[in-house]
């Protein structure tokens, strides 16, 4: 086996400019290897160093080593706890939205209807918009002097953005509409994967549409709907071009927002890489709940 | 064959490394996208008739102006020979080495004398009074206000108004009849609304709209000279400004609630209110029918005076600077002592610039050109800015993230939002040793 993936063809024309194995392995692994140095790896050492300075990239003044006052400050701040509660409930709404509304329409899309094909391709389109280009539409939309929402709901002037609290649903119902379809595509592969002699014994057994549905269906497509959320939690997390585009409220301040002002509108480097260090903890801590949840009902 | 084929190719090298030797001394000149910019570009091109020097202006939205210019001088880049920055900027960028030191070269031409007083203190000094100069005034401008002439003058409206308030409905004199017309016109049933004011809080739009407030209402951001805002900045008068500023945003059109230049010159132009803060910057487009078709009823007028008296309006515009990272800097200098010569000077304001140059701003000729030329200039002589100091930016998120839920989201009391303000600006000027 090793002998055929080393052995060059000696009449290929990598064979005859007198190219080794070695070497063509080296020309498709190395530019990969140093972009990732370059791009990945020396940012990531390089901020998890500035994370523990007071450098400020605006300014000439070298970076001093501050130790661990950067992170102090962060997780004694109230308004960083502010931002970090905002974000989890809009991360628990869009994903549980996204759940719902994504698994639903698989479940009815998982039938004999006609023009699937041409439903389910529509059905894929927000996801395939820009970020930016949903959030100015949807500013349209909410408008309350001329947003097609107000008017179809009959809600008048209502003020969907203005409005300290309703702010962060509104932002979270343009995610769940975007990203609806993500969690509906893998549901579909799980449902189309689930064997269909399972559904004709329990029908045999005369099992309800409810027994069916929670003793067949969902365990079976359980460990792919946990990956949808595994990576729609992540996603979530990371929320900034759309909800930065449609709301300024505090109230819709997420994670990303508040990073992306430390950083390039205050210019506070060293705090604002601490800060992306405890947003990357934080992260890495659910995945690995989810991941571990997943496994689980893997095994079942 | 393999010789000859690298002979070509280091000829082909040589060619193109000596290329830009033979080519036309080339200058950059970095701004956000916005009218005064094109008018640059104009005047620039004048510059290169003269002189054979290709002069570029580079602009970019609003919104990535100060990030882009930002980044590029971080990088230390060579790509912008001269950036018209915000006057806000002055600290962040002479302390961190990237505006070229212009000290000599303003005092050599006298531009403490020949530009307008309040531009050279905020568009060109830092720190305050230390006549050190780090940009020359390019762009003048500040926030006034244009207003409907036609709801204003008619009869019917008129007569109302008195009967209401009890005195004629004309141009605001002070905050209170601001209030009161904005009040008057604001009829969401006919989709007529008071006033459009600056709501945006992502960047200086709220800031900007509220200090013609506080300003004018005899309050202040606090001492420049030791720092100290508490007992300032949450003042009984900045207390009374932010309400007032609160009473204008409940008079606002549906949806004003991320609101900049782009929409306060709209709801003039779509009949939607009676008056609207605005930039003069913006103002060039109010008069203009084929954007506005209410050009011919549309009037100007600076900021009012408060309530004891003090009359202020909030500064814009910005000073033209060099990059210390430019490989042009001695061709940057011809260029702006072309820049700062008085036909120059006359020129750019033809073209729509809004010129700092104190003698062409006093002129009966600049102050008649325009509807809003008078207002401007008699604007110019009362305006104040914001804090100038390097960490300016966390300020601004800082008043951003207080203001905003008490005028937009009507969130707690004033006295509460300009506390905790107070509270945020100390801890920030004791963080980086400006306050003990």
């Amino acid at each position: 086996m090793a002998d055929v993936i080393t052995r060059l063809d000696p009449t290929s024309r990598a064979a005859a400019r007198g190219f080794s194995d070695m070497t063509i392995r080296n020309l498709f692994i190395i530019p990969t290897i140093v972009f990732l140095i370059v791009f990945n790896v020396f940012p990531l050492i390089y901020s998890l160093w500035t994370a523990f300075t007071d450098y400020r990239a605006s300014t000439a003044a070298a970076a001093n080593f501050v130790g661990l006052a950067n992170f102090r400050e962060l997780l004694s701040d109230p308004d960083i706890w502010r931002n970090f509660t905002i974000t989890a409930k809009y991360v628990v709404i869009t994903v549980t939205g996204q759940v719902i509304v994504g698994f639903g329409l698989a479940m009815l899309l998982n039938r004999k209807i006609p023009l699937k094909g041409l439903i389910t391709t529509l059905l894929l389109l927000p996801m395939m918009l820009s970020p930016a280009v949903v959030g100015l539409f949807w500013k349209l939309l909410y408008d309350p002097s001329f947003g097609i929402i107000n008017y179809f709901l009959g809600l008048g002037k209502f003020e969907w953005l203005a409005q300290p609290q309703m702010a962060l649903w509104a932002v979270a119902l343009v995610d769940i509409w975007m990203w609806s379809p993500f969690v509906m595509l893998l549901s579909l592969a799980g449902l189309s994967a689930v064997p269909k002699h399972l559904y004709e014994a329990a029908e045999i057994d005369r099992a309800g549409p409810f027994y069916t549905f929670f003793r067949i269906t969902l365990p079976l497509v359980a460990p792919i709907l946990m990956i949808a959320i595994i990576f729609r939690t992540m996603e979530a997390f990371k929320t900034f071009d759309h909800a930065y585009i449609l709301s300024t409220q505090p109230t819709t301040e997420l994670i990303a927002i508040r990073l992306y002002k430390m950083a390039f509108l205050e210019w506070q480097t060293g705090m604002s890489s601490a800060f992306a260090y405890i947003v990357l903890i934080v992260v890495v801590a659910i995945t690995n709940i989810y991941v571990k949840y997943l496994n689980k009902a893997k095994a079942r | 064959m393999q010789r000859r084929y690298f002979r070509l190719l280091a000829s082909a090298a040589a060619i193109a490394l000596s290329a830009p030797a033979a080519m036309a001394q080339e200058l950059t000149i970095f701004w956000a996208e916005w009218d005064p910019a094109n008018y640059l570009q104009e005047l620039v091109n004048e510059y290169e008739a003269e002189t054979g020097v290709v002069v570029t202006v580079e602009t970019v939205p609003w919104q990535d102006f100060q990030t882009k210019a930002f980044t590029e001088f971080n990088a230390k880049g060579s790509a912008y020979d001269m950036i018209v920055g915000d006057s806000q900027w002055l600290g962040a960028a002479s302390e961190g080495g990237h505006y070229v030191d212009l000290t000599e070269f303003f005092q050599a031409n006298n531009l403490g004398e020949i530009m307008a007083p309040a531009t050279v203190k905020y568009y060109a000094e830092y720190p305050a009074n230390s006549q050190k100069y780090w940009a020359i005034p390019a762009e003048g401008d500040a926030v006034g206000w244009s207003y409907r002439k036609d709801w204003f003058e008619d009869p019917a409206e008129m007569e109302a108004f008195k009967a209401k308030y009890g005195y004629d409905l004309a141009v605001p004199q002070d905050w209170k009849h601001l209030i009161d017309i904005a009040e008057f016109f604001h009829r969401p049933d006919e989709n007529r609304y008071g006033i459009a004011i600056y709501t945006d809080n992502s960047y200086d739009g709220l800031v900007m709209g509220v200090e013609n407030a506080l300003f004018s209402y005899g309050a202040e951001l606090g001492d420049p000279n030791t720092y100290v805002v508490d007992g300032i900045i949450n003042s009984d008068k900045a207390v009374e400004a932010l309400e007032a500023y609160r009473k204008l945003y409940g008079f606002t059109p549906p949806g004003w609630s991320k609101t900049f230049f782009v929409e306060n010159n709209q709801a003039i132009t779509e009949n939607l209110a009676a008056m609207s803060m605005n930039y003069f910057a913006f103002f060039p487009a109010l008069v203009n029918p084929a954007t506005n078709p209410n050009a011919a009823n549309t009037g100007f007028f600076a900021n009012p005076k408060g309530p004891y008296g003090d009359q202020y309006a909030a500064l814009g515009g910005q000073g033209i600077s060099i990059v210390s990272y430019s490989n042009n800097v001695e061709e940057s200098y011809k260029f702006l002592e072309w820049f700062i010569q008085e036909d120059v000077q006359k020129r750019w304001a033809e073209l729509g610039g809004y010129t700092a140059h104190a003698a062409t701003l006093e002129s009966a000729e600049f102050r008649n050109a325009t509807p809003y030329n008078e207002a401007f200039f008699q604007t110019m002589f009362m305006v104040k800015d914001f804090w100038a100091v390097p960490e300016y930016a966390e300020l601004l998120v800082a008043a951003n993230q207080r203001w905003y839920p008490y005028i937009v989201g009507g969130e707690g009391t004033a006295k509460e939002a300009l506390d905790a303000l107070a509270a945020d600006w100390t801890e920030t000027f004791k963080k980086y040793g400006r306050l003990q």
